[in-house]
């Protein structure tokens, strides 16, 4: 059983253990190792498509993450409000639009935009007042953000009320009690205490949409994140290049996963 | 409107600070509060007491703010303030689990009423009133400490500071002490008292602990089911009961059930097993309605020479200035006897398996309904 065991994370983390440690290597071949080097990190941090691709996979992560932290606590804090079979029915959407395979997010988020772009295309066509064509509305940076962003949101929504549901009622029946209107309650209680799980929720956002291929794929129109890039370039095989990237990316998400777990495990202290 | 009509405060030329009338609380089918009427007057310490579920949580909520009466009217200082939010009322609230910021040290929690007024008053200001309160809590130097780093009885403490830096009109405290031990318990609530008196803040103080309202309080309402069945100063409370409910939840008594036979003016008697057992009218009751004579423990008489009730002591527990004795008649049962350490010494202990006599006077018992 233990050897069992041992075998799963054997097989689980000996690729990506290959990987970092071909980062690393000096030769040129990505699968056989040739010395100790930083050189393939420089030489991708030198590509310009890279450096191009990495701008907008952190353009579209931090919007998407700050977009689903301000919206997804204001929707958690909503449905705080909310009792009996409406609050069910919501807590199960948002769980099942979690589970929902990316493949299914991208494609259905895919039509959702095009029709609607299909549909708003003309009519801003109609009414634009100036000489010359009017803007279209096409797939690019804004439609990944928003693909992202909603998703995003099922993230912060579920985190965030986990940490609501951990507060005391009478925190906030304590501050009305000592005179601060709803609003101050909010500011100087409610925010504060559920903040950790606000910038839990941001963190994973921020990683889940740097990392995302699938709904990127399909949404992104001629942009390129990173992970695009490296799916296209892998078509031309795998170099050192290519594994630093991978390794790279890998160090951030879990520096933020790790950061993101330090703030949930956060208790008491403010 | 209300037709009950309870024994209200003191005859004084004061207006309430704080009224019930027939102020009902309905959670779909529970009814929590029944059509409680009561008049608060200022200066006072009052308290509820009733058992889990009564719904004395439920009518200080009333009174702070957090729950609107489902009918009938709240006032404070003769205003009607159903629907006036917490925030604008001029009460505080000490909570049960105290329900001190986490987020926050004990200057920043304490300070947090003054904080909210608006314009802001001047930071040496609070500073000076934060230090005055924690003096007067007996929390000198604690400003800058957290929360979780101080025992239950301090927090208690910081929980009472927080409420009182306001000056409220009236002081709510939700089981304060339910969470100290036997010892804090007591020494709270000598704190408190004195603090209520110095303070002069009228004090509405929710428990379930008859021993913790009979010794702190002016008033005691006594709660169940969500209504009130008595109003009355401890001593009457405990001498007076106008019921079986009361005489059995505000101290201990014996319970001795029979028919009533006769009444003649204030007394009564009941047919016991026994032989007719006289006492006095407790409250309306009607000759032939099954009946109880209520008698206290220590208004029992206990010898080894003669008395009405031969009975067999079965048990004995020393309380240290009394002696509980459990002692048994063969018609009436099991009941209680409390004698004194004086009695004692002049008598003898009695050992269990004794044979001893019982007795006690027709005006220390009292005939009460069973109900
Ligand atoms: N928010 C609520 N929703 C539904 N029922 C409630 C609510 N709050 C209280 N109740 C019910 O109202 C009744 C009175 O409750 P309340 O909290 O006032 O009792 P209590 O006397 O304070 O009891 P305890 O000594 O256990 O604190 C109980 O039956 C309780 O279940
Ligand atoms: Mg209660």
């Amino acid at each position: 059983m233990r050897i069992y065991a041992a075998a799963v994370y054997l097989f689980l983390y000996i690729p990506i253990g290959i990987i970092a440690l071909f980062s690393f290597s000096a030769g040129r071949n990505a699968s056989e190792f040739a010395g100790f080097s930083l050189k393939w990190y420089g030489i991708a941090l030198h590509n310009p498509f890279v450096v191009e691709a990495l701008r907008t996979s952190f353009t579209v992560a931090a919007s998407s993450a700050i977009l689903a932290a301000v919206f997804g606590t204001m929707a958690a804090l909503a449905l705080q409000g909310m009792t009996g079979r409406i609050k069910v029915l919501f807590d199960a959407l948002i769980y099942i639009a979690v589970m929902i395979p990316g493949i299914v997010i991208g494609i259905s988020t895919l039509i959702a935009i095009v029709t609607v772009f299909g549909w708003l295309n003309p009519l801003i066509a109609a009414v634009w007042p100036w000489d010359g064509p009017a803007p279209q509305l096409a797939m690019g940076l804004g439609s990944l953000i928003a693909a992202h962003t909603l998703f995003n949101m099922a993230l912060v929504i579920i985190i965030v009320r986990a940490r609501i549901a951990g507060m005391d009622r009478s925190f906030t029946e304590a501050s009305a009690d000592l005179y601060a209107t709803p609003f101050g309650t909010f500011r100087q209680i409610t925010l504060p205490l559920i903040l950790p799980g606000i910038l839990a929720g941001f963190l994973l956002s921020f990683t889940f949409s740097f990392d995302d291929f699938i709904i990127a794929f399909f949404v992104a129109g001629a942009n390129t994140t990173l992970p695009i890039y490296v799916f296209s370039s892998i078509r031309r095989g795998v170099t050192p290049e290519i594994n630093a990237i991978g390794t790279m990316v890998l160090t951030l998400s879990l520096i933020l996963l790790v950061t993101a777990q330090g703030f949930l495990q956060r208790k008491r202290k403010g | 409107m209300h037709s009950t009509a309870y024994p209200q405060a003191p005859a004084s030329d004061q207006n309430p600070i704080a009224e019930f009338r027939a102020a009902s609380k309905h959670y779909g089918e529970v009814v929590a509060a029944d059509a409680i009427s009561l008049s608060i007057m200022p200066g006072e310490f009052l308290s509820f007491l009733g058992p889990s579920g009564c719904g004395k949580t439920t009518a200080l909520r009333m009174l702070a703010g957090f729950e609107a009466p489902t009918s009938g009217e709240m006032l404070l200082d003769g205003v009607r303030v159903n629907d006036l939010p917490p925030h604008k009322r001029p009460v505080n609230m000490v909570f049960q689990h105290y329900a001190l910021f986490p987020h926050m040290n004990v200057a920043d929690n304490i300070s947090y009423g003054l904080r909210q007024q608006r314009p802001k008053p001047a930071a040496a200001f609070v500073a000076q009133k934060v230090a005055e309160t924690l003096e007067r809590v007996r929390l000198p130097g604690f400003d800058t400490r957290r929360i979780w780093e101080m025992s239950g009885g301090q927090q208690q403490r910081v929980a009472l500071a927080r409420a009182l830096i306001n000056q409220p009109k009236i002081l709510l405290l939700d089981e304060p002490m339910a969470a100290l031990d036997r010892k804090l318990r007591r020494e709270m609530q000598i704190e408190l008292q004195s603090l209520q008196r110095a303070l002069g803040i009228t004090f509405v103080l929710v428990t379930h602990d008859q021993e913790e309202a009979l010794s702190m309080s002016d008033r005691i309402c006594i709660m169940r089911a969500g209504r009130i069945v008595q109003i009355g100063a401890p001593r009457d409370l405990y001498d007076a009961p106008n019921s079986r409910y009361v005489a059995d939840f505000v101290g201990k008594s014996n319970f001795f059930e029979g028919t009533l036979s006769s009444v003649s003016g204030l007394m009564g008697a009941v047919d016991l097993p026994t032989g007719p057992g006289r006492g006095r009218l407790g409250q309306d009751v009607a000759v032939g309605r099954k009946v109880s004579l209520s008698v206290r423990p220590e208004q029992i008489y206990l010898s080894p020479t003669g008395g009405a009730f031969a009975v067999q002591v079965r048990n004995r527990i020393f309380l240290g200035e009394h002696t509980e004795y459990l002692v048994n008649n063969p018609s009436l049962g099991d009941f209680l006897v409390l004698v004194s350490r004086q009695t004692e010494a002049t008598l003898g202990a009695f050992d269990p398996g004794q044979d001893a006599f019982a007795d006690w006077t027709p005006e220390a018992a009292l005939i009460l309904n069973n109900d």
